[in-house]
């Protein structure tokens, strides 16, 4: 896919996450929408995956272990075809397979269930490791968030997928700066990240999460990268592409009512519109 | 009469691994640093490339475990029960129980009979946390055979086990040619008309005692072997209940939530009669020798026995 492609792609993965939340009255836009142009490139383009085949023991893997930013997930999965794009209405709603967090029996293509923060980069290091057991070649890719990082199961499997050169893993840090509480480092620092991921044996990379060039050229560098796992540190914007919801720890977790949804789609359509004009 | 073999059940575990390991090529072993206590070095030298050792993070090994199992490996994480079940029991919960993954916990080390080491290790909460979770089998064998029949029965079965298995040698009672195991169906040990005793773990084989003491005073007590807690065996458990109209319980285990609260579910909801848990009472454990240990805490067969007496 070309950036424009991309581009465009995440507005529309925007504009299913701010749907999903508005319809569910409940859920946690935020996060999901400083992912949004990762969740977009990791499926539209860096995974190796099928969505007619969800369960193809040889595909790519992808652990969401920040699993409250499930919109961002489920959104990216209707848009890619894993299921219809007027699902994301019944977000959280009884009945829909579309659980508040991530449930891998209920949804397809998600791969492990999560929602509990700090356990899923472990699963991600037990799908890598089975990878090499097996002598597969496919790939593993979790994504944590800032806050996140405080919980301390993440540092062991940190240390163990460092010691261990667990190279077929990519775990992507969505530094946005902001957890419910507040600024990460008014809670709780965590900084620095990238020193701290050094020393456990990560390949590290630090990029902007919403330029499309670093985040495929991160991934390359990935991939090229042998006997140590990699870490991309992606510092984003929390409530990216929707300005009232940019930057503000608010949006966490809370719903926009119906006069914001429509502000939200509006402001999103003008994107599209823009992204549209742009030159190639 | 020749001498009784005593095996500890996480020997069993362990050689039952290996066995296991050689007619099963997905199995893997997981430890976090013990494996020379919980007696998974026995695989680990046998398949050096199928076990991982997770050093001492038993969180991230219950997660390794749940990721690798959707990759179409059998994981087998081991621990004392203190940290399988205890330390980590949201992990288990959410990482494995939610998704109903494929993965086996090994837990040794478990109740007052890991001695010495005393109460921060001597788990007696396992089968209370363990049975509370969607979908998971809880095994609690009782010798030897057992304990290897559970681990096979496992590995055959999909979904999430939790198995507990003992520091300290037990004598082998199953050893005979009409021993067979099945997930969830009880073993009746002995028949008796006066009263049952359902036993689990360690205790079988101490109720089997207390039961020939109590025949010797014109008692018949019949002896039923729980080895599964969930799914437990509502129909032995009833078919006794009635056959008897007393029930006791014994476990080497708190009475609140083990083994004979998931009797006291059954025959409450069913068939209300007086029963009387025999196990450790809302305490912690202690240090000492184990077989010290059984007696002051009334779990060999001379406390059992007094306790039954003490009630009838």
């Amino acid at each position: 896919m070309t950036n424009k492609e991309l581009q465009l792609t995440a507005a529309n993965v925007r504009k299913g996450i701010v749907t999903a939340v508005h319809s569910a009255k409940s859920g946690h836009p935020g996060g999901s929408l400083s992912a949004a142009d990762m969740f977009t490139y990791l499926y539209f383009e860096e995974m190796n995956i099928d969505p007619k085949n969800p369960k193809d023991p040889g595909r790519d893997r992808f652990v969401l272990s920040k699993g409250h930013t499930a919109p961002g997930l489920y959104s990216t999965l209707a848009n890619r075809g894993y299921f219809p794009v007027e699902d994301l209405t019944t977000l959280r709603k009884l009945g829909s397979y579309l659980q508040g967090h991530p449930c891998m029996t209920e949804t397809p293509g998600v791969d492990m269930s999560t929602g509990s923060l700090g356990q899923g980069v472990s699963a991600a290091v037990g799908m890598a490791l089975a990878a090499k057991l097996n002598g597969d070649s496919y790939r593993v890719y979790a994504l944590t968030g800032d806050g996140e990082i405080q919980e301390g199961q993440i540092w062991e499997a940190f240390m163990f997928a460092g010691a261990k050169k667990i190279d077929n893993l990519t775990v992507i840090i969505d530094n946005n700066g902001l957890q419910i509480d507040g600024k990460i480092e008014d809670v709780c620092s965590p900084y620095p990240i990238d020193k701290k991921l050094e020393a456990f044996n990560f390949n590290v990379i630090c990029i902007d999460g919403h330029d499309f060039d670093q985040i495929r050229d991160a991934f390359a560098k990935a991939k090229e990268c042998k006997g140590m796992p990699t870490a991309i540190i992606m510092k984003t914007t929390k409530g990216k592409g929707v300005s009232y919801m940019e930057n503000q720890a608010g949006w966490h977790g809370k719903a926009p009512n119906d006069e914001e949804y429509e502000q939200a789609i509006k402001e999103l359509d003008e994107q599209i519109a823009k992204i549209n004009e742009a030159e190639v | 009469m020749g001498e009784v073999i005593k095996i500890a059940t996480r020997e069993s575990y362990g050689n039952a691994l290996v066995e296991l390991g050689q007619k099963n090529p997905n199995v893997v072993v997981l430890d976090a640093d013990l494996a020379g206590a919980t007696k998974t070095s026995t695989f680990k030298k046998a398949f050096p490339d199928r076990h991982i050792d997770c050093g001492i993070a038993e969180a991230n090994m219950t997660g390794i475990a749940a990721g690798i199992s959707t990759c179409g490996k059998i994981p087998f994480i081991s621990s004392f029960a203190m940290f399988a079940a205890g330390r980590n029991f949201e992990q288990v919960r959410n990482s494995i129980g939610y998704p109903h993954l494929n993965v086996k916990i090994g837990a040794t080390h478990a109740g007052i009979t890991v001695g010495e080491d005393g109460a921060s290790h001597q788990c007696l909460e396992d089968i209370a946390l363990m049975r509370t979770i969607p979908g998971m089998t809880v095994i609690v064998p009782s010798d030897d055979v057992e304990a290897k029949a559970a681990v096979m029965a496992a590995a055959e079965t999909d979904g999430p086990f939790y198995m507990r298995f003992g520091r300290a040698a037990v004598p082998v009672i199953n050893d005979n040619p009409d021993y067979k195991f099945e997930v969830g169906k009880a073993v009746v040990l002995k028949d008796g008309t006066d009263m049952v005793i359902f036993a689990c773990g360690v205790c079988v084989a101490e109720a089997l005692g207390a039961a020939e003491k109590l025949a010797a005073d014109g008692i018949n007590a019949a002896v039923v072997n729980i080895h599964t807690i969930k799914p437990i065996d509502k129909d032995t458990i009833l078919e006794f209940a009635k056959k008897t109209n007393r029930v006791f319980t014994v476990e080497e285990h708190s009475v609140i939530g083990g083994m004979g609260s998931a009797v006291c579910d059954v025959l409450a909801e069913e068939y209300p009669v007086k029963v009387t848990k025999i196990g450790v009472y809302d305490r912690f454990g202690k240090s000492g020798p184990a077989g010290a240990l059984m007696k002051e805490f009334q779990l060999d067969a001379e406390g059992i026995y007094n306790k039954i007496k003490a009630s009838v």
